[in-house]
This record gives structure tokens, sequence and C-alpha cells, in this order.
């Protein structure tokens, strides 16, 4: 690799590294399906994705990958053909975003119930109409009950680092991930990305050798019909591997640490939450200047505390149970909103507590739809608020103009 | 924490200017992000791109309002856009014109620069007379007018990112280097 600065060494595991590039998240993306030596990819072109796949499809013509391109006009298509490649036994990636991620819906469910371990990166961006091409994570949590695990990503490097945790786990329990970033404050963001060394990588991460495949020589059935006295079980046993999944994250996670040697934490991560009496939940990009707005308030003696959720299917129950146990007030902050509740993650994390030992005052927060800023003044504004509720809100607006 | 703003219109090549001088300061040991105004860009229309510095890693997310040095790639914009909004007082302006910093006396509380990167480009041959490639050219007068980054890791950088005239590149910001006038040298 380029002689790294002195100054920067601390940050950085050299001995792992190939390389570190100043990249946008979309290429982070690209590096990581070509360090996870993806063997077909299938994708449509759709803003703020598209460099994803406009960086692969260089690779794939260059050699520097060693993978099927397949060209196809819609998204539906993109992934329909993915299903076809991963049956056969394929290591699979796409990328999509909003209308597109939408009009793949029918076969996002077909591969999670097919048990397919493809993995898609979508870019979180606002759905139409009015258009929109900002961030806003509405459209890959409207994939919520479709069987795909989900993460949600704060950097560039924690980008291509799950994605390659995310073939691991997607290829042990037979499902498929989706991993998201926030449009623009990622995926058009350049900054420092470590590429880890292609043969640590191969070490974590072995070639996918699937139990079935299709295969000429051993004709089998797949997708045939199930009656009534069979259908349930097919569900029960996606259940039973989402619920492996959240067993297993923190341990590929650990294996991650000790192959690469970067961490993220598991399937969430707490960040000066020891003895903080007020808690902030977000998922994406807000995390990282929600860190700034903790350190601010923590300086001055408030004990303030944030929360990011990573993994968004399966749930981490019992992880922020734990997490929130002596929390008195919790504040969610959602770029997402379900028309007639309210944000997505604070629902789910006021269900997740409904049924434990500790029920903190509970606040949910809609900020920043269709990329609206949240800056560290409307973080500030946000701890305000929270700190001076004296019963929990469902849903309050931050920054909605009158 | 530094933060940059650059002015130009669509197709002059900002957005890859300001990742250029993102990677030149991570050369230099400095965190960098830079990242283009979101939204959808058309080719002459006035558009932003930015850059953060830091000697740590920078978390925030969050676009760029109050920064403290200006690159303006376009001196016509100075008509049409409010080019000094948000600016911190006392900060730095770079402006692409064949005048000296003596002919803007509007902007004479800034501390202010300028280079005919237009004509630097169009001598080592980027781009053509009538649009000139001058998005590496501004980049060594701004090494030269803030005192920010060396002209080592701006040269490599741009040696390495460019995809055609690498050393054409590189000669015309050392040539912008030297060339850049300014009103006072003084960083913020």
């Amino acid at each position: 690799m380029h002689e790294l600065a002195p100054a920067l060494k601390p940050y950085f595991n050299e001995e792992t590294t190939e390389d570190i590039l100043v990249i946008e998240g979309t290429h982070a993306a690209s590096h990581a399906a070509r360090l996870a030596r993806v063997q077909a990819i299938s994708a449509y072109p759709i803003t703020p994705q598209t460099s994803i796949v406009e960086l692969l499809s260089e690779m794939c013509a260059t050699g520097d990958l060693d993978a099927q391109f397949i060209k196809v006009e819609s998204e539906h298509s993109a992934l329909a053909c993915l299903v076809g490649a991963a049956s056969a036994g394929a290591r699979c990636f796409t990328a999509t975003s909003s209308q597109g991620l939408l009009l793949m819906h029918e076969i996002i469910h077909w591969v999670a119930a097919a048990r397919l371990p493809i993995v898609m990166v979508n870019v979180n961006r606002a759905l139409a109409p009015p258009w929109s091409i900002w961030a806003d994570q509405t459209d890959s949590l409207a994939q919520r009950d479709t069987g795909w695990i989900q993460f949600y990503g704060e950097s560039n490097q924690e980008i291509l680092d799950t994605i390659l945790m995310a073939y691991r786990l997607a290829e042990q329990v037979m499902l498929p991930v989706m991993v998201n970033m926030d449009a623009f404050f990622l995926s058009h963001t350049a900054e420092p990305v470590a590429l880890p060394k292609q043969e640590l990588v191969d070490r974590f991460l072995p070639p996918y050798q699937p139990e079935f495949r299709l295969d000429v020589n051993h004709p089998r059935a797949f997708g045939g019909l199930a009656k009534p006295d069979v259908y349930m079980e097919f569900r029960y046993h996606m259940q039973q591997a989402m619920e492996e999944a959240l067993q297993l994250w923190p341990v590929i996670a650990e294996e991650y640490k000790y192959h690469l040697g970067r961490w993220h934490g598991t399937a969430i991560e707490s960040y000066r939450c020891e003895d903080a009496e007020t808690i902030l939940v977000t998922a994406g990009t807000i995390t990282g200047t929600t860190r700034l707005v903790v350190d601010q308030y923590r300086e001055n003696g408030v004990p303030l505390g944030l929360v990011k959720i990573r993994m968004f299917r399966p749930f981490p129950v019992e992880a922020l149970r734990q997490a929130l146990a002596q929390a008195q007030r919790v504040g969610v902050i959602d770029r997402n909103l379900s028309f007639g509740q309210g944000g997505i993650f604070y629902s789910e994390l006021k269900s997740a507590l409904y049924n434990g030992d500790h029920r903190p005052l509970l606040n949910g927060y809609v900020a920043g739809l269709g990329g609206r800023d949240v800056t560290p003044d409307v973080l500030a504004e946000i701890v305000e608020h929270l700190i001076h509720s004296e019963t929990g809100q469902d849903l309050v607006w931050i920054g909605v103009k009158a | 924490m530094i933060e940059i703003r650059m002015h130009g219109r669509g197709g002059q090549g900002a957005v890859v200017a300001c990742k250029i001088l993102a990677s030149a300061f991570f050369k230099e040991g400095k965190f960098a992000q830079a990242f283009p105004a979101f939204g959808v860009e058309r080719r002459g229309a006035p558009v932003m791109a930015f850059i953060r510095v830091d000697d740590k890693p920078i978390h925030l997310r969050t676009e760029i309002y109050s920064p403290q040095h200006l690159i303006i790639l376009d001196p016509t914009l100075l008509q049409t856009v409010d080019i000094t909004g948000g600016l911190k007082p006392g900060g730095t302006i770079l402006i692409n014109s064949p005048l000296s910093a003596e002919d803007y006396p509007q902007l004479a509380s800034y501390a202010l620069a300028t280079v005919d990167a237009n004509a630097i480009a169009v001598r080592h041959g980027l781009g053509s007379k009538s649009s000139p490639i001058v998005n590496t050219a501004i980049l060594g007068a701004f090494s030269r007018s803030t005192g920010l980054i060396g002209m080592d890791a701006l040269s490599t950088t741009i040696a390495s990112y460019v995809p055609l005239k690498p050393e054409e590149n590189v000669a015309a910001a050392q040539e912008a280097f030297t060339q850049c006038h300014f009103t006072e040298s003084t960083p913020v």
C-alpha cells in the first residue's frame, strides 16, 4: 500500500490493509463486492446507486473481478436474474435504491423464501411523488416483512465491512441480506476507506458451497406447490433462521475483527451509555452527527448517551433491552415514516420494550425526511425536548415548516 | 476542523477537484471528506462541492454552512450566486480570474487571491480555449494562497487521479502555484 502518514497510523490496521483510498460510499460497496469474489451481478441503474454497479461493470471488463455482469431492463428482472444464478450456486450481488427497490418487491419476497443468500446494497432514497433523490429510509423499511436481514451503516468503511460480513451471515443461515446506506451522506461522500487484503478476506469468507443447487446432472424440483399441511413449516424455518442470524452475528463480527482487524459493534453499538439517564437511538448517518452532540452535552455534565441500531432484521430485542436498562428517557430519531403510525425504528423499539422489565419514557422523533439536513442544532432541539418531556410521545415532528 | 466550499459550473470538475484535494490532505496525514452539493447537476449551471479536513476521524454528516475557505472556478458566478454566503469573517477566497485581487473591492474584507487558471490550463493543453479544464490548476493556487496543503502531496495525487494528461495537469497546478496573486497570505 501507499506510505501512510505517521499521524494516521493509530487509526488504521496496516497489517490487514491492501490500500486506503478516499472514495465514495458507492465505490466502497463496489470494492466490497469485488473482495467477496461475487460471481454474478445484475442491476439496473438508478440515482444514487448507479456508481456502485458502474464501477463493478468496469471491474468485470478489466478482469479485476471474474463475474458475470448481467444487463437487464428493470430492477424486477435484475433480482429475478439473480434468483436463477443463486439457485445454480453462484455468489450474487445487486444494488438499487428507492423506486427500484419497490419494483423488486415481488422478487424480494421470493429470494428470501427460496432461501437464496443474495446480498443487496440499497442506497436509502426518498420515495416519489414528489420526486426526490435524497436520503430517507422508508424505501428499505417498507421491505421489513420480506424475510431479508437488514443492516444500516454510518460510514463508508462500515458499509464495506458489513457487506463482507453479510455474505458470511447470509450463506450460513440461507437468508438474503440488504445493506443500507443513506443517499449522498454516504453514497456521494468521499472519505478514507481501508480495503482489506484479498487473502485475509478469502480466509474469512470461503467460497459459497450450497447444499442444494440447480444441476442438470442431479435434477431436483425447486419452489413447488406447498399444501396447507407443509407451507407453515417453511415459514417456521425462516423464522428459525432469523433467530439463528441474531445469535450468529456477534460471532461473525468477532471473526471479522480477528481476521481483518476492524470492529463496528454487534447488532447495536452503545456510545457513552455508561450512567446515561437520557439516550438517543439512531440508525444510519444521523448517528455520526449525534456522537458529536453527545460529546458536547457530556462536556456540560449532562449524562447523555447514544445507541446505534445496525441490524434491523432480525430486530435485536435483548441487546436493546440491556443497552437501555438504566435509561430514564429514550428518544428514537427516525428518517422514515409509517403513515398512520410514526417512525419505524421507534415503533419497533417500543414493541421490544413492552415485555421487558424496564420501560423508560420513550419519544419518537421524525426528522430529515427527503434528505433534509439533521444538523447538531436540530439534534440539540431533540435532546432539549426529550429532557423536558413529562410523558412519552409517539410522534414528534422536527423541523416541519408552518 | 477546516471547511472549504468550491463554486463552479456543471462540467468544470469541481467535484473531482474536491476529491483530489481530500485525497491530498489524507496523504499529508489528515482526515478528509469531499462531497458535492447534494442534487442534480446540469452542464453550465452553478454547482458547489465541499471538503472537510480534520486531525481525527470526521463524524459530522451534514452539509457545510460556514466554510473558512472559498474556491471560485468561474468569476461570472460572482454576479449570479451569493458567493460569500456563510463565509467565516476573515475567510479566504480564491478566484479563477485574469484580474488581480485589487480589482474586487467588494471582497476586500476577505483574504483574496486570484489566478488566471484558464490561461494556465490552455498553455498546458488542458481543454480548449473556450472551455479550459481548470480544476487541477486551481488547486496549485489554493496550495499557495492558503498554505494548507503541500505541492508534493497535491502533485502526486493529481498525477494518480486524472484519467488523461497527468504530467500536464501537474505542471498546470505547479504553474498556478507560482502565478497566484493575493492580498494577504495568512490562512484563517
